[in-house]
């Protein structure tokens, strides 16, 4: 097995198991981790690309490396916007949930101490 | 071959407007941020009809030489370089997106005017940056020709519009934001995995270089595959739609507007920049029944969950899913016959049509939605009666926007159904008909449901709970005219869209 092919299993192993925790896991942070595992798996891939498609004397297709960093730099700034959101979410509610059940209960448990 | 035929054209006149067309309003965002206050309010409606005239500009650009704007950034040509590039469908997006966020902001002048002693608002300050944020990255959306700068692109819309649902801080808009944020992300990493397989491939990312090189094997099939359910996802097509309802009645009006009308229509866009321009060849029928399948799904769950909604805003966003749906029926139509036949045409014009129609009703409607509350104090559907009698331009201008989705004659949303109608008919796939029929009735039912109360009398005499300016009332009823106004214009748009289609020179060229 080639070390291009390797490195391609590998990135598609990260896509599948960043698109199985962000479908399967309910709390935010886990999804954002999750997306960011399926960015890694992506930004792999396009290493591998680079390399496949590598003019005959070089090491490399300088092409999917431009946008490699490009994509790192805009996953960098969807992760920290979503984190920015969660936390704002944690400060008002005390909680990071998504599901209207955790607000329901809470509000559930306001009545019930009223 | 029409790849050497794009290698040797070369940047024609008219290509800095392409140019203009992204920078002044990335200028305005970043002046308003840099100025902040009163000033970046002043900025960004300076800016506004500066936008609007290089939208139209390039509109008029090409419709008058009838072949696209290109412009080749630094000068270098593709595959080496970046290009920018306006065809019909650009042409008649770019101004679509420009008349509604020039309404946008004079609506928001008054509803995010600072008051006079306080220095400035967090929510004002934040509304136009976004504005001006979301118009370039559309721009760039509807301008670009290289699938990684459309990423970008999209990325930089995602990143405007979250922050617009969560203007005012409440725990439930950060939830929608977040949930939205989430679908968006997972949009656009599975589209980026696309680009990934697309340029292993072929080795460029190029729509008009593509467009020569794809064939309908493992790795185009896979690529198109996974960038249509990015896209998807962020256009909300059933069953993706569960982050809108709550982020589009969340947001405040202003921001509502922009979004339901405006920022859906760009992922959808692309969807059809690689079906029609990347891949023509790939689109065949059973992948196109697919689209639509999901398409009826969302007319019908749409329509069916609006007319169950309590809160006026609420419908209205569910509207959307259902106007959502009507987009993806056109794809089984083009497919069904050959590219660049007039069924077609037809179907393409009526999607884009309905497309178009819809940013100007649904824009206007969710601005009537926020004059009525400011008056009532609320927007729930059960305490709507008598608001015709206070606020009787802003009701009108709502109906108005109304016979536009339902499709009654004469307006803009009656041609775009009615080609799809009759592209469904010629096709021999009736069924769509159907569908778009009980579409039709069922939008009446729930837009009915809205405009009855409405009209009716008070049970006791409505007191306004603040002043409206007639003119914002106004702004309303013009952007809700301009979707009946697309009606009487029917010949003009379908010869503009088919500015620049591959398919087209395609045929003539064989």
């Amino acid at each position: 097995m080639s070390a291009a092919t390797l490195f391609g299993l590998c990135g598609a192993a990260l896509v599948g198991l960043g698109l199985y925790g962000l479908i399967i896991h309910p709390q935010p942070l886990r999804k954002i981790l999750a997306f960011n595992l399926i960015g890694s798996g992506v930004f792999l891939l396009f290493g591998v690309v680079a390399r496949r498609g590598a003019a005959a004397g070089m090491s490399g297709d300088p092409v999917p490396q431009a946008l490699v960093i490009t994509g790192i730099v805009v996953a960098f700034s969807a992760t920290a916007l979503a984190v920015a959101l969660l936390l704002r979410l944690f400060h008002i509610t005390g909680q990071a949930t998504l599901s209207p059940e955790g607000s329901k209960n809470a509000r559930q448990k306001r009545t019930d101490s009223q | 071959m029409t790849g050497s035929a794009v290698f040797s054209g070369s940047a024609n006149g008219g290509g800095f407007l392409l140019v203009l067309a992204i920078t002044l309003p990335t200028a305005g965002m970043l002046l308003s941020f840099a100025l902040g206050g009163r000033l970046a309010a002043r900025t960004a409606l300076l800016l506004l009809p500066a936008g609007l005239g290089v939208a139209i500009a390039i509109a008029a650009g090409v419709w008058r030489t009838r072949e696209p704007l290109v412009y080749y950034i630094g000068g270098w040509a593709p595959p080496l370089g970046l290009a920018l590039r306006a065809d019909g469908l650009s042409a008649a997006m770019l101004t679509t997106t420009a008349i509604v966020i020039c309404a946008t902001g004079l609506y928001g002048r008054a509803a995010f005017r600072i008051p006079a002693g306080v220095s400035e608002g967090r929510a004002s300050l934040v509304f136009w940056v976004l504005l001006m944020a979301i118009w370039a990255a559309m721009n760039l959306v509807f301008l670009g020709d290289d699938l990684f700068n459309l990423y970008v692109a999209l990325e930089l819309l995602t990143f405007a519009a979250v922050p617009l649902v969560c203007l005012d801080g409440r725990a439930e808009t950060l939830v929608a934001a977040l949930r939205y944020l989430l679908f968006a992300l997972l949009g656009s990493v599975l589209y980026l995995l696309g680009v990934a397989l697309l340029y292993g491939g072929y080795g460029t990312l190029d729509i008009a270089l593509l467009f020569g090189l794809v064939r309908a094997e493992p790795i185009a099939l896979t690529a198109v595959g996974l960038m249509t359910a990015g896209l998807l996802a962020k256009t909300a097509l059933f069953p993706l739609h569960l982050w809108l309802p709550p982020a589009h009645s969340g947001a405040p009006p202003a921001a509502s507007a922009v979004l339901s009308g405006l920022v859906v229509k760009a992922s959808f866009f692309l969807v059809i920049r690689l079906w029609f321009d990347v891949m023509p060849g790939l689109l065949n029928l059973a992948a196109a029944q697919v689209l639509s399948t999901l398409g009826a799904g969302a007319i019908l769950v749409g329509s069916v969950l609006a007319l169950r909604q309590p809160r006026l805003k609420l419908l209205i966003a569910y509207s959307t899913i259902a106007q959502i749906g009507y987009l993806f029926l056109m794809f089984p139509l083009a497919a069904g016959s050959a590219s660049g036949s007039l069924v077609s045409n037809v179907a393409l014009t009526g999607g884009m049509l309905q497309a178009i129609s819809h940013a100007f009703a649904k824009a206007a409607m969710f601005m009537a939605a926020g004059l009525m509350a400011e008056a009532l104090g609320h927007d729930r559907i059960a305490g709507l009666r008598g608001v015709g009698q206070l606020r009787p331009i802003t009701v009108f201008a709502f109906g108005v926007a109304a016979l536009s989705l339902v499709g009654l004659p004469l307006s803009g949303g009656f041609v775009a159904k009615w080609l799809l109608l009759t592209a469904a008919i010629t096709a021999g796939q009736w069924w769509w008909a159907l569908v778009m029929v009980l579409g039709g009735l069922l939008a009446g039912g729930y837009m009915l449901r809205v405009i009855a109360p409405a009209l009716a009398d008070a049970d006791e005499p409505l007191i306004p709970r603040a002043p409206v300016a007639r003119s914002r009332e106004m702004i309303v009823l013009a952007l809700a005219l301009c979707s009946v106004l697309m009606g009487f214009l029917p010949l003009r748009p379908l010869g503009l869209l088919q500015i620049g289609r591959p398919n087209v020179s395609e045929a003539s060229g064989r």
